[in-house]
Formats: C-alpha cells, structure tokens, sequence
C-alpha cells in the first residue's frame, strides 16, 4: 500500500469516526428523553389518570382528562383553521407563486415561521383576549392556527412542487381548467406529503406551551366550553412542574410522557403515509 | 402540398411563428393536414418541431413566454381567434407526449375516463363503454380487461403509452397530436404503437413528431422536414424519402446531418 492510499483510509477512517459519534449523540438525546420519561412517568398512567380531572392542591389522586380533552380540542380547532389556509397558500405558491405576489407571500411565510411563538401569543391576546376581557381556548387556537400556517405552507409548496411538470401538461392536454388541473392532480399526487406535512404540523403545535399562557389560560376543571379558559397537556404540565407539590411533579411527568407519546405517533403515521406514496408511486 | 380534392381538410396553419419572448421557435410554417392522414414531422434536434405541434393545441402559450403569430385552421376556423376557449379547444384535439404520463392516483379506468370527467357527468353505463372503446382502439383492452381498478402504475411502459393514447382518444377528439410516443419505448413497444397509428387513422387525423426516420417512412402518408425552426419541405412520405425536392432534405434524410 502506498503513503497515500495509508492517509486516505486514516482519514476516511477519522471522518466515518466522527460523523458516527455526533449521529449516535443526536439519537441518545430522544433516548434519555424517552426513557427519563418512562422512568418517572409511566408508573403514574392508569386509569384515573386518563378519566378523573384534577383533585385540589394536596390531595392525591386525580387525573389530566381535562388536559387531555383541551388539547384535542384546542389542537383540532387550530388544525381546522390552519390547515385548510396553509395546504390554501401552498397550492397558490407552487402554482401561481411565480411573481411579485408569490415572492411576498412566501417572504412573510418564512419571517412568521420565524416568529418567537411566544410574540404570536401576545399578538392573539391582544386581538383575541384583550377586547372580550376573557381567557379563551378559541383564541388559544387562534395563535397555533397561525404557527401552523407558514410551517404547512412551505411544506405543501415543495411537496406540489415534486409533482413533475409533464404530468401536468397531460392534464391540460386533456382540456382541464388549471384550477382542476392543481386540485384533481397536481395535489392530489402530492396529497401524501401534504398529509405527512399537516401531521408534522399538528405535532409541532401539540407541544407548543408559550402561546397558550395568555390565551388558553389553562383551567383545573373540566370544560368544552370554547369561549372559556381551557387546560391543555403543555399548560399542565408547566404549572404542574413548577408547583410545590410532589403529587403534582408525578403527574408533570406522566403529562409530559403521554404529550410525547401522542407527538411520536404522528411522527411515526407521517412516516407510513410517506412511505405509501413512495410505494405506489415508485 | 397538394391534397386531393376528395379530402376534406381538417387542419391548416398559416404562416405559423412560435416564439418565447423575443425568439422565435418557428417561423412562418404552412402545412396541410388533410383529414384521416398521418403526418410526420422530422427534423434534428432543436429544429421546433415539438414546439410547432403543441402550437396546434394551444399548449405553447403554456409555456414560459410563448405566444404565437399567425393562423392555425380546424375546420376554417382560427382556433387562435379571441372567441375560441383554449380549454375546450384542447378537449377537441388530443396530445400524447414523449413519457408516459398516466396520472398516478387514478386506476387504469380513471385515466381514460379522465378526459371524458371533465365534459360533465354521463351515466355509468355509457361510461363504461367509453372507456371500454378507447381501450380497445389503443390495443390494450385485453391487456388491462381484468384489473380496470388497478394503479395505472403496475403497467409497463410501452401500456403505459398505449394507456395514454386510450386516454387521450376516449373523449372522440378530431385531431391526435403525437409528440415523439415511442422515444422512451423499447421495439415492442414502438411496433405496437406504429401499428395502432394506422388504425387509429382511420378514425382520427395524425399529427406525430419523431426522431426516428424509419418511424416517419413507416407510419406516415406526408412527411414534413423542419429545420432552425423553418418548415423546408412536405409532401408526401414516398417523394420525401425517394425524390426529395430540396438538396437540405436529402442530406437530412440520408445521415449526412442532424
């Protein structure tokens, strides 16, 4: 072997070294996460933990049904308003977003992904909260529709996108108006990475704490009262984890690890969808 | 290019130019296409002639900067004129591309009922034997008889073609443009769609551009030799390749160019 072939495999060697180790420090911090979660977590999941809302300070006992009940429908509202708006932008950027419009849309798109969540929080209270003079899960929906907006909207511009171009002259071709060209099969081959995009979506929000404190408000007692200050997981877990009590850290975990069960099952549905497409479509 | 007069006349253009922005693709291009005729048109690569054919949908004005100078005729009507509807215009006149282009959420019968969706709803019955004709007209019927619901993506390439003429024939159009259909195809494929033009002839007025001499000396009745974007000459495919009027022509023809 000659000096350069020797230094060629040290160094392939070395950097197969490093990328290995950094991959291996990515993936270990999901798996202290996980497992710290589990560990102090999974032995307080029963079944009051999913049906009793909570009991006063200093009881033990009780449950985050209602947490669990808000966060479903404080993320499910927000989805509603959310998604149809941002797959909307998407498809009008992929398709029209060539000019002036486009650039600007996609601009504001990129500066509100950016956007601290916590400043789209105030800007819901202000609008939302403030005039009424009252907490509401609507208004708590209201500010992560708006986060979920830019991030669902890139995401459907570049899956439809990926849709090659000959397809869609064959539609043309055929005499279909563009809108019915876009929606019937320029979206529609791109419908599993739309898909897999909105579930990336909602499980960002999911989590999403900061815009909820003066939205949403959180509410120790069980509601589906929409105008009403509404508990979710994030909130709960925040004023649980924070408090004095040992019974309530218990239950911040349990929280904390059912929150992260829900986020990884839709990573994981995201997952199959696009595997699907992948499969059927080669 | 002289049509007999027992021929009626299907599709003209006159002094056709192509452009994108300030280039022009094509230039001042009259052709004939008489009815139940097919036309190759041949020429190196480059030459507009893909350019000039989606001219005859309305296809080009699609592109970025195109637009088009002056008349393409169906049936003595200008289809460039300011009342015709681009849209219904291209239900008129079916187009087959150089890939397959089956679309990928629809089964086999989806495809081919696409382009007959998009005229309006008509009842299953009549449906079913729309779609049934076109697939018997493209040869592929017995092919596809049993799986009708299938992925149009379990297909071969070559049936995947065939799936797209099916398709572009179902809503009974007047003409059929052919852009260079068996350039991603291996010789089985290609034989077969040579075979289906002549049928299809019978029925439908062909338009085809190809690469492939042979293709043109095969299938056509008038052959039609482009180049830089300028129709040089027409007429019909056994005086092209035997006694081409034009020196350009010849040297095309016989490999010394393009």
């Amino acid at each position: 072997m000659s000096a350069r072939t020797v230094r060629r495999r040290i160094a392939s060697g070395v950097m197969t070294g490093i990328v290995a180790v950094l991959s291996f420090t990515a993936v270990l911090a999901l798996v202290l996460i996980l497992a710290d979660l589990i560990a102090k977590g999974a032995s307080s999941i029963d079944w009051a933990f999913f049906t009793k809302s909570p009991v006063p300070a200093g009881e033990s006992g009780g449950g985050v049904a209602n947490a669990i009940v808000g966060t479903g429908i404080v993320v499910g509202m927000a989805a509603l308003i959310g998604l149809p708006i941002g797959i909307g932008v998407g498809l009008f950027l992929a398709e029209y977003g060539s000019g002036r419009v486009g650039f600007l849309v996609r601009f504001i798109a990129d500066v509100l992904n950016g956007t601290p969540s916590i400043v789209i929080g105030i800007f819901a209270w202000t609008w939302m909260v403030k005039p009424v003079g009252r907490f509401s899960a609507i208004a708590g929906s209201l500010a992560l529709a708006i986060l979920m907006i830019p991030m669902i909207s890139r995401t459907t511009e570049e899956m439809v996108r990926l849709v090659p171009h000959s397809l869609r002259e064959a539609a043309l071709a055929l005499g279909y108006p563009r809108w019915r060209t876009s929606l019937r099969v320029v979206a529609r081959t791109a419908l599993g990475g739309i898909v897999t995009g909105c579930l990336v979506g909602i499980a960002r929000v999911a989590g999403e704490t900061a815009p909820l404190l003066f939205t949403a408000l959180g509410n120790l007692n069980f509601t589906t009262k929409v105008t009403q200050p509404m508990q979710t997981l994030s909130l709960q877990i925040y004023v649980y984890a924070t408090g004095p009590f040992e019974e309530w850290h218990r239950i911040a975990w349990a929280a904390a690890l059912l929150l992260m069960a829900f986020v990884l099952i839709l990573a994981m549905v995201a997952r199959y969808v696009t595997r699907q497409r992948y499969g059927r479509a080669r | 290019m002289a049509a007999p007069d027992n021929v009626r006349l299907r599709l003209e253009t006159l002094r056709l130019t192509a452009l994108f922005g300030r280039t022009a693709a094509v230039r001042e291009v009259s052709i004939l296409f008489p009815a139940h005729t097919v036309t190759a048109i041949i020429g190196p690569s480059g030459c507009g002639k893909s350019t000039f054919l989606r001219c005859l949908n309305r296809m080009h004005e699609l592109s970025e900067g195109g637009w088009v100078t002056g008349k393409v005729l169906l049936d003595e009507v200008d289809i460039y004129a300011s009342d015709v509807n681009p849209i219904q215009l291209r239900r008129r006149i079916g187009m087959v591309f150089q890939r397959p282009t089956p679309f990928p959420t629809m089964s086999i019968y989806d495809n081919v009922a696409a382009g007959l969706r998009v005229n309006g709803t008509r009842p299953r019955k009549e449906m079913d034997e729309a779609v049934e004709r076109a697939l018997r007209q493209s040869a592929i019927w017995d092919e596809v008889k049993d799986r009708l619901h299938a992925s149009a993506l379990e297909l071969s390439g070559g049936q995947q073609q065939r799936l797209c003429i099916a398709r572009a024939i179902a809503p009974q159009p007047e003409i059929l443009l052919l852009d260079e259909p068996t350039a991603s195809l291996d010789p089985t494929g290609t034989q077969r769609i040579e075979e289906l033009c002549h049928e299809l002839k019978k029925v439908y007025t062909i338009v085809i551009v190809t690469h492939n001499l042979q293709q043109a000396a095969r299938v056509s009745d008038y052959t039609a030799f482009f180049y830089m974007g300028g129709l040089v000459e027409v007429g019909r495919t056994s005086d092209i390749f035997t006694k081409p009027k034009v020196e350009q022509t010849e040297q095309y023809i016989t490999g010394r160019f393009g």
